[in-house]
């Protein structure tokens, strides 16, 4: 039986003939904790996943989920694992009840269960009234909350979201946060990726920030903006590239953290209003606006990395 | 007891086809029944000949195993293609399976298993209406159901395999075009394969179907020989290499 959490990994390598799409990460996952991948597209977040899901095989390294090796016991670790994956994957043959049924079905379960959870899982996903319809007509909110609560037929121990709310409208997304929400304090251990700092602020209580299938750093959210911002910072824009550019030059050298950016410059700052007004408005290069708020992650994969999450 | 894993593979088509059945049922259980009237009734009544050269038959007689054989495995091509596509690339509803404890070879088998079902139930309904038409000399002819079930398992099995291992349907209405409907045509279904040149002939006789054929016909008209025990081993080759190359290409496909 494994010593530490639900899932280790250690020194875990997915290659694609040349491509190396996860370069050697090592983490764990804890029982009823939720855990984060966060990083930008291409960074191996998917990859990462796909293992942790036992479908795709580990390449290099170590890796034991609810202490079994996936190339061993695939069949027994997916059975206690709830996966929704990028592209939901739904049946589109079938009915929205029947995408439960039939998805219960592959686990073995008998049909009574399934109707009993079926019935549960479809007024969780506020889907309940549509559960005789087909599924293509449904709006990608409404998918994705079906992909969820197919996932959840076999009631798993840990549950796997690859980008849960990607593409989807705000409304949406903060349905589906709420659902995973009442999931967490439910006990159910989540496992997300996203590139989205502030998916990965509301929901993950630790993570790792993933780039270049590398993991940069790991901690909670808090913990990481500590760690590598101040507790503010301000956004200020300019007329020009070369104003920019002259501001940035005189701030160099003075101590003060900035990340100068194509459309703005960030200046990192315990005070944001000091900063603020340092950058004066009497200034000859005075900034057209200014803005003060507080750091985010995306503040912090910028510092580790040089560059914003949305990029690339 | 929980379902063996490959069968709920199957459960799945099952439940698709409870849906769509009666659409679908014209082509695959009518068609080769009115096509079994047309022919060994309709242009059988003007086919005269040598009886020796129909190995002793009546037209009808010759032709109903034949087309027993050969409507199953056209069925049985038809649905080992574009519904692959579906599953792996379309839809993609394998990709959900394997997530679940189902591993790629159980989705390769589960979908094999049901086309292969699928042709052995309108081999039933082909062999009742050949029976009440007169054209099923013997009770072992109920042997001619399993025959086609097997013949249809050796095309499912490869094609399903292949089809795996394409990025789109470019190739499929070739392969139906270029392979199955020949094979339909000269596989000793229609007339018997002697009438061929020596190469045809060959040629008829390196794919299943012939043997399917020969085995089916064997079956209905009671007269079993010594080379039917070769047409079972060569069916059954096709069956068990095309399954291995399946379970390989679907590992391949849904987990890498």
């Amino acid at each position: 039986m494994a010593t530490g959490g639900l899932i280790e990994a250690r020194s875990l390598v997915k290659r694609f003939g040349e491509l190396t799409a996860v370069d050697g990460i090592d983490f764990e996952v804890q029982p009823a904790e939720t855990f984060g991948f966060l990083g930008p597209n291409g960074a191996g977040k998917t990859s990462a996943m796909r293992m942790l899901a036992a479908t795709s095989p580990v390449t290099e390294g170590y890796l034991r989920i609810f202490g079994q090796d996936p190339a061993t016991d695939g069949p027994a670790i997916r059975a206690r694992l709830g996966v929704v994956a990028q592209e939901d994957n739904l049946d589109t043959d079938l009915t929205v009840l029947d995408n439960l049924v039939i998805y219960g079905r592959y686990f073995g379960l008998p049909r009574r269960l399934i109707r009993e959870r079926a019935d549960r899982l479809l007024e969780f996903a506020r889907l309940t009234d549509r559960r005789d319809e087909k599924v293509d007509p449904l709006s990608g909110g409404m998918k994705r909350r079906l992909a969820i609560a197919r996932a959840l037929i076999n009631e798993p121990e840990i549950f796997l979201l690859d980008e849960p709310t990607t593409g989807l409208d705000p409304q949406a997304r903060h349905l589906l946060w709420e659902r995973l929400w009442s999931l967490k304090r439910e006990g159910v251990t989540l496992v997300i990726t996203t590139h989205y700092m502030d998916e990965a602020e509301q929901l993950c209580d630790r993570l790792v920030v993933m780039d270049d299938g590398r993991i940069v750093d790991e901690g909670s959210p808090r913990q990481l903006i500590e760690r590598h911002c101040t507790r503010e910072v301000v956004e200020a824009r300019y007329r020009s590239v070369a104003e920019q550019a002259l501001v940035v030059s005189r701030l160099e050298g003075t101590g003060v953290h900035i990340e100068s950016l194509a459309d703005r410059l960030l200046v990192y700052a315990d005070d944001g209003d000091s900063v603020s007004s340092l950058l004066g408005a009497h200034d000859p290069v005075a900034p057209t606006s200014t803005l003060v708020r507080r750091a985010t992650l995306e503040d912090v994969f910028l510092t580790l990395t040089g560059r914003t999450l949305e990029e690339i | 007891m929980a379902l063996p894993a490959i069968l709920r593979a199957t459960e799945r088509e099952a439940r698709v086809w409870s849906k769509l059945w009666i659409s679908s049922s014209f082509s695959t259980l009518i068609a080769p029944v009115l096509l079994l009237i047309a022919m060994g009734v309709g242009l059988g009544s003007l086919v005269e000949t040598d009886p020796a050269e129909l190995h002793g038959l009546d037209y009808i007689e010759f032709i109903a195993p034949g087309l027993l054989v050969a409507t199953a495995v056209q069925a049985a091509a038809g649905s080992s293609l574009w519904p692959v596509m579906a599953g792996q690339k379309w839809l993609g509803f394998y990709h959900a399976m394997v997530t679940s404890p189902l591993r790629p070879g159980d989705v390769f088998g589960g979908q094999v298993i049901w086309t292969t079902l699928r042709s052995t139930m309108s081999a039933v309904v082909f062999l009742v209406a050949a029976t009440l038409l007169g054209a099923v000399l013997s009770a072992w002819g109920v042997l001619a159901v399993p025959v086609a079930g097997l013949t249809s398992l050796a095309f499912a099995a490869p094609l399903t395999a292949f089809a795996a291992t394409q990025d789109s349907d470019a190739k499929f209405d070739v392969i139906i075009r270029m392979a199955i409907v020949p094979l339909y045509l000269f596989s000793g279904t229609l007339f018997p394969i002697e009438q061929l040149p020596l190469g045809l002939r060959a040629l008829a006789m390196l794919f299943p179907l012939w043997h399917g054929v020969e085995l089916a016909r064997a079956a209905t008209t009671g007269a079993f020989s010594i080379g039917d025990l070769g047409h079972l081993a060569v069916l059954g080759v096709y069956a068990a290499v095309g399954w291995r190359w399946g379970v390989r290409t679907f590992a391949r496909r849904l987990a890498s």
